[in-house]
């Protein structure tokens, strides 16, 4: 789904404080959506019939932070994790992003994982995808049915997919690094 | 004797059920995959299932990010490995939607034929293993035999037999070599008559119509919103497929051929007159029509490799250049999808510039796939287990990445 007209009709139905905006001339237009009302939107495009887009395809969690100060320029922003929902709809055969910002750590404690609502009960299949954005880039989702790693061994330290992550000397006596 | 059959003890012992805990897996990685499923059971009724995966996590997102896009095709190889050609494309397709590279239209078809032909060899062992998952041995040793031939002209074409990075960003890595056309024509014409073989070995078999037909129904609703994708939700009833709903980057591949979407409309499947009936017993969505779906799409993918022989030989012009292609990436994201043999298999690649991806993400169809395990396998029996898990057709490498 693309288009400025598509944008002006989300924001109509939920304010602009809901959808923020968005980009509608990248190669996959996307749309940004305010965390907290992220369930209500998804619920929407969902259900509406116009629109249903029942199904979920991928939820991946994008880290923007480059560790390096002389690299840190060329990135663009300020750091932040950023999830990307890309949505499908069957009937419509349509596709859809939305885009999610959260900060990096959640209240800039190092440490303390951002938080979003899940939305593994509007589509059954986010349920383990949130489990792998959560086990890999390090998202807390709330009120997901069991937040349990899913790639990693449940001991694992670390999130492998952050920008910052280090590696580890060691893990059950096999070395690495 | 008098064992006492009317000792109310010993007939309790006999017929009492524990709740208990069976692990099911994991097994060896070079076997259908390494997965690990946690059984609820009592007695023999299965009453709750736990898929472990992980086992084989070779962090190939991870990697991604500190390779170039054409050194990561080897990657999406290993991820499905028994359909490295499908993967190669899809990978490739996104790398050019980002670069904004349109291919020439004889590489396009050389595309079509490689990867449909990818889709016969990862069904043909899909329909073999599945038959050892039911306990058959004979059609997969038939099916390996098809599928090397098919892999002698993988070998010829590109020198490798399992990871074959042909297909890549820009074209494929070299042209098919001479006469690999009439070969490929007359593998056709071989296959074409053991398909019947396969029917009459599975399909109309009763012991596997019985182990099949009725088991693991899944509704449409439950595979879309399980983000089911291929011949699994093809098998539940829902029209889509890609190659004619996908992406039109992916969608023009395929423009001018015949075909139509396997999927049943009206109790019949497109093309059927000449296999097999849906046997009373099956019910839509059920393990016996993610099955025969499969089935019916070799003899599609065979015609479709037909046709693209014939343009392939018409084509003028390149069949892609991938050297000159600029290594550069531009800022910006892609996200495609493509049809595999799986499912649909997406891509995702973010560049802040360079020529190393910010991220690479891969949406694996199996992955999906497998999540609705749990919930298919509710009040099965423990026997059932493996034929809705072979039903799926699941390879663990993809899942794992």
């Amino acid at each position: 789904m693309r288009g400025q007209s598509f944008l002006d009709r989300l924001k109509q139905q939920f304010g602009d404080g809901k959808i923020i905006g968005g980009n509608q001339e990248a190669l996959d237009p996307w749309i940004e959506v305010s965390p907290p009302a992220l369930v209500e939107v998804c619920t929407y495009l969902r259900d509406e019939p116009t629109l249903r887009f029942d199904m979920l395809q991928l939820i991946s969690g994008v880290d923007y932070f480059e560790p390096d100060p002389k690299k840190a320029a060329k990135v663009s922003g300020q750091p932040h994790m950023e999830l990307v929902y890309h949505l499908w709809s069957v009937p419509n055969r349509v596709s859809l992003v939305l885009k999610v910002m959260l900060p990096r750590w959640k209240n800039d404690v190092p440490g303390e994982l951002p938080v979003v609502s899940t939305v593994s009960h509007i589509w059954r299949t986010a349920d383990w995808h949130e489990r792998e954005v959560f086990d890999l880039s390090g998202v807390r989702f709330v009120g997901h049915p069991g937040l349990r790693r899913i790639l990693c061994p449940e001991d694992w330290v670390g999130h492998p997919l952050r920008k910052d992550y280090e590696m580890p000397l060691e893990y059950h006596g096999i070395r690495g690094k | 004797m008098s064992i006492a059959a009317d000792d109310q003890r010993i007939i309790e012992f006999d017929v009492r059920t524990d709740e208990m805990l069976v692990n099911m897996g994991p097994q060896h990685p070079s076997t259908h995959g390494v997965l690990r499923l946690v059984l609820r059971t009592d007695g023999e009724i299965v009453s709750e299932v736990t898929p472990h995966i992980g086992y084989l996590h070779r962090c190939a997102e991870k990697i991604g990010e500190n390779l170039t896009p054409r050194q990561w095709i080897p990657y999406t190889d290993r991820m499905d490995y028994l359909a490295g050609m499908n993967m190669n494309l899809g990978w490739a397709l996104t790398v050019e939607k980002l670069l904004k590279y349109d291919m020439p239209a004889k590489g396009k078809h050389l595309r079509v034929i490689i990867t449909e032909l990818g889709r016969i060899a990862s069904h043909l062992v899909g329909m073999g293993a599945y038959g050892l998952d039911l306990g058959t041995f004979s059609p997969f040793l038939y099916a390996f035999r098809e599928r090397e031939k098919i892999l002698d002209l993988f070998e010829e074409a590109c020198g490798a037999r399992l990871t074959y990075s042909y297909i890549t960003v820009g074209g494929a890595t070299a042209d098919l070599p001479p006469g690999w056309l009439q070969r490929c024509e007359k593998f056709l014409d071989e296959l074409e008559p053991i398909i019947a073989e396969y029917h009459a070995l599975l399909t109309t078999n009763a012991i596997f119509v019985r182990r099949t037909a009725g088991i693991g129904v899944m509704s449409a609703e439950t595979a879309i919103s399980y983000g089911c994708t291929g011949p699994v939700l093809r098998g539940s009833g829902v029209d889509q497929d890609l190659r004619r709903d996908g992406e039109e980057r992916f969608t023009e591949m395929y423009d001018g051929y015949a075909f139509e979407i396997i999927v049943q409309k009206d109790g019949h499947y497109p093309q059927d007159h000449a296999y097999p009936r849906v046997p009373q017993q099956a019910i839509l969505g059920d393990c016996w029509h993610r099955f025969y779906v499969r089935m019916l799409e070799v003899v599609q993918s065979m015609d479709l490799v037909r046709q693209g022989i014939d343009r392939y030989s018409r084509a003028t012009g390149s069949w892609g250049e991938p050297v000159k292609l600029a290594e550069k990436l531009p800022k910006g994201e892609a996200y495609l999808e493509t049809e595999c043999p799986r499912g649909q298999m997406g891509f995702y690649i973010v560049s802040e510039g360079g020529s190393i991806p910010w991220r690479v993400r891969a949406r694996s169809s199996s992955f999906c796939n497998l999540s609705v395990t749990h919930e298919l396998c509710q009040g099965c029996l423990i026997a059932d287990v493996p034929a809705i898990v072979g039903s799926l057709d699941v390879v663990m490498g993809e899942i794992d990445r």
